[in-house]
């Protein structure tokens, strides 16, 4: 009966160790060699050379930069809107759960299947979007060329299929929020807007501070709606790597042109990115708590 | 199961938290006025269309596709574009593929989740607050950090293009193991699990007759989860497997890097790996919204 607990928990950490933990140290240790997808039994030390190698290229500071801005791109309004969907999900609606299926629907879709449609929704020439900005009256922009459009363009499909996500989850804090809370703050005069703002928004705030780091964690590793948003030439995220992500360069370096100990030390980059962003996080809900 | 179910006291389906967070939200909820519903309906609306347009672009030509402005309704080729990419794009053994792989990971996740979850919710031992932890810890890994030396092995096994190169690695997740976990710390009786001790039931006996059973309905929420995460899966199928023995996905990536450069296929293809989730959603999505609502309110 004592050996049970562990038996329990074995299996996870026994398929977590061998397919996540020991391959994280191996990662590890392969960025620090020289391995070629075209040779991979001949790996020689290389010290540190695949990270002064990353350091010294503008694709790697690009990549950053990029992963950056689609992070907030993508992240910052999917957010605010899903705040906004749980407000309006919140009150008494007629067919409430069909609402909330409808507003989850894109989560079913997948990287791969919502980034193909939306890459022809933003094709420059017969696109959707460009017809609707034509309607409208407003100029075509060039979503797969311009830095800025082509950046937009990604962090949309970010945004379609993770805003009902997260405002399911904003939905179930605001449902817990006590309700004596509001009836107070009516009583003092509070009008609808002031106690949003007042009573839910920092009811809400462990929460959006949960969601704010899963979306970031996501954001750092974003891959699929890049490379496929680039079509024939997608690892290059664009003619001029205008939306490549760390994610598709790791991928880029490590199968097409072949450096998998390249490959290795953007992987590792981006867990030491994750790893800041975990203790600035930290620090920031330490300060939370104390308030 | 059943006869289980039937020697169980009523006590086990408990109250399920769910009902607890609906009193307390049904207090203060305000009727929604018509601003809102139509502010719902345009949230519907983007939700929506880019579907139903991928279904609009399946049933059109390439040439129609290329022109200006863009179809509005639907045309009279679904069936042969969904025929073109069903056989020569491989969405076809793309599908059974998929629906194999992601059998088996949500089996394996739900059997596994489940047995970690009530370890680490009802049973003493040592070091489990820390092993809870790591165990959330670990969902911040992102996949990159395994696909390099997993490929390698592959290739020394010889396991590229085979199934089980997808199924092993996924066949357990933190996120599900939390999930049940938070389930079984109130849908579980502690006291439940002593009479059964009492009684000399075995560990296994106490988890098939007892854990189980109580486990039942978020079991199923994690399956559908775990289901629909395992049939979008990305980065590693992409790099372990290639189109002669694809998932979806595979096949998907392979469609927008111009294996067919036809765009009209290419929705239809979409529209293919889509379909069976939008089916899943159709049917259970009352549960999948609740599962996340609930994983939401204790994580």
């Amino acid at each position: 009966m004592k050996a049970s607990p562990y038996a329990f928990i074995a299996p996870f950490f026994v398929v977590f160790g061998a397919f996540s933990l020991v391959p994280l140290l191996y990662t590890a240790w392969y960025s620090l060699h020289h391995v070629q997808l075209s040779s991979l039994d001949q790996q020689t030390w290389a010290g540190l050379d695949n990270y002064q190698n990353l350091l010294s290229s503008d694709f790697f500071w690009n990549a950053l930069k990029n992963t950056f801005s689609i992070g907030v791109l993508s992240t910052v309004p999917q957010l605010m809107a899903a705040i906004w969907l749980a407000h309006m999900l919140n009150y008494r609606l007629r067919g409430s759960t069909v609402w909330r299926v409808v507003m989850l629907t894109p989560y079913a879709t997948s990287v791969a299947a919502a980034t193909l449609v939306f890459t022809l929704l933003f094709a420059p020439d017969n696109g959707m979007v460009n017809w609707v900005l034509d309607a409208v009256g407003m100029d075509p922009v060039n979503w797969r060329e311009s830095d800025w459009g082509s950046q937009l363009a990604v962090s949309s499909i970010v945004i379609w299929r993770w805003t009902g996500y997260n405002a399911l989850i904003y939905l179930a804090a605001m449902q817990a929020i006590p309700a004596d809370l509001y009836e107070s703050a009516a009583l003092d005069g509070a009008t609808r807007w002031q106690q949003f703002r007042h009573v839910t928004i920092p009811m809400l705030r462990p929460t959006i501070l949960f969601t704010v780091v899963v979306s970031t964690i996501g954001a750092t590793q974003l891959f699929g709606e890049p490379l496929l948003f680039g079509g024939v030439s997608g690892t290059k995220g664009g003619s001029e790597h205008q939306y490549q992500t760390l994610g598709l360069y790791m991928y880029d370096q490590g199968w097409i042109v072949g450096n998998l100990g390249k490959a290795s030390a953007i992987a590792w980059s981006m867990f030491l990115i994750l790893l800041i962003i975990a203790a600035i996080n930290m620090l920031i809900s330490r300060r939370l708590r104390k308030s | 199961m059943a006869t289980s179910e039937l020697t169980l006291p009523q006590k086990t389906s408990g109250a399920p938290p769910r009902r607890r967070v609906r009193v307390m939200g049904a207090g203060k909820q305000l009727h929604a006025g018509p601003v809102t519903y139509v502010v719902l309906v345009l949230f519907a609306l983007v939700s929506l269309a880019p579907l139903v347009w991928t279904a609009i672009a399946a049933s059109r030509t390439n040439e129609r596709l290329a022109q200006t402005p863009p179809p509005l309704w639907f045309g009279g080729n679904l069936f042969k574009n969904l025929q073109t990419a069903w056989d020569q794009a491989g969405m076809g053994t793309a599908m059974f593929n998929t629906i194999f792989v992601a059998a088996c990971i949500t089996v394996g996740t739900v059997l596994f989740s489940t047995l970690a979850g009530f370890a680490f919710a009802k049973l003493r031992f040592r070091f489990s607050s820390a092993l809870l932890l790591v165990t959330i810890g670990t969902m911040m890994i992102p996949p990159q950090l395994a696909v390099v030396p997993l490929y390698l092995w592959m290739s020394d096994l010889g396991w590229a293009n085979q199934l089980q190169t997808v199924i092993l690695p996924t066949l357990v997740s933190a996120f599900g193991t939390f999930f049940m976990r938070q389930y079984l710390v109130q849908a579980l009786p502690t006291e439940l699990i002593e009479a059964a001790r009492v009684d000399g039931a075995s560990s296994l006996r106490i988890v098939w007759h007892v854990v189980f059973p109580a486990a039942r309905p978020a079991m199923a929420v994690l399956g559908l989860l775990t289901f629909v995460m395992a049939w979008n899966d990305f980065l590693w199928p992409i790099i372990a497997l290639n189109g002669e023995n694809p998932t979806v996905q595979v096949a998907l990536n392979q469609l927008g890097t111009g294996y067919i450069p036809d765009d009209s296929v290419i929705m239809a293809g979409a529209l293919l790996g889509t379909l069976p989730l939008l089916i899943a959603f159709l049917l259970f999505g009352k549960q999948i919204v609740g599962g996340i609502m609930q994983g939401a309110v204790k994580g």
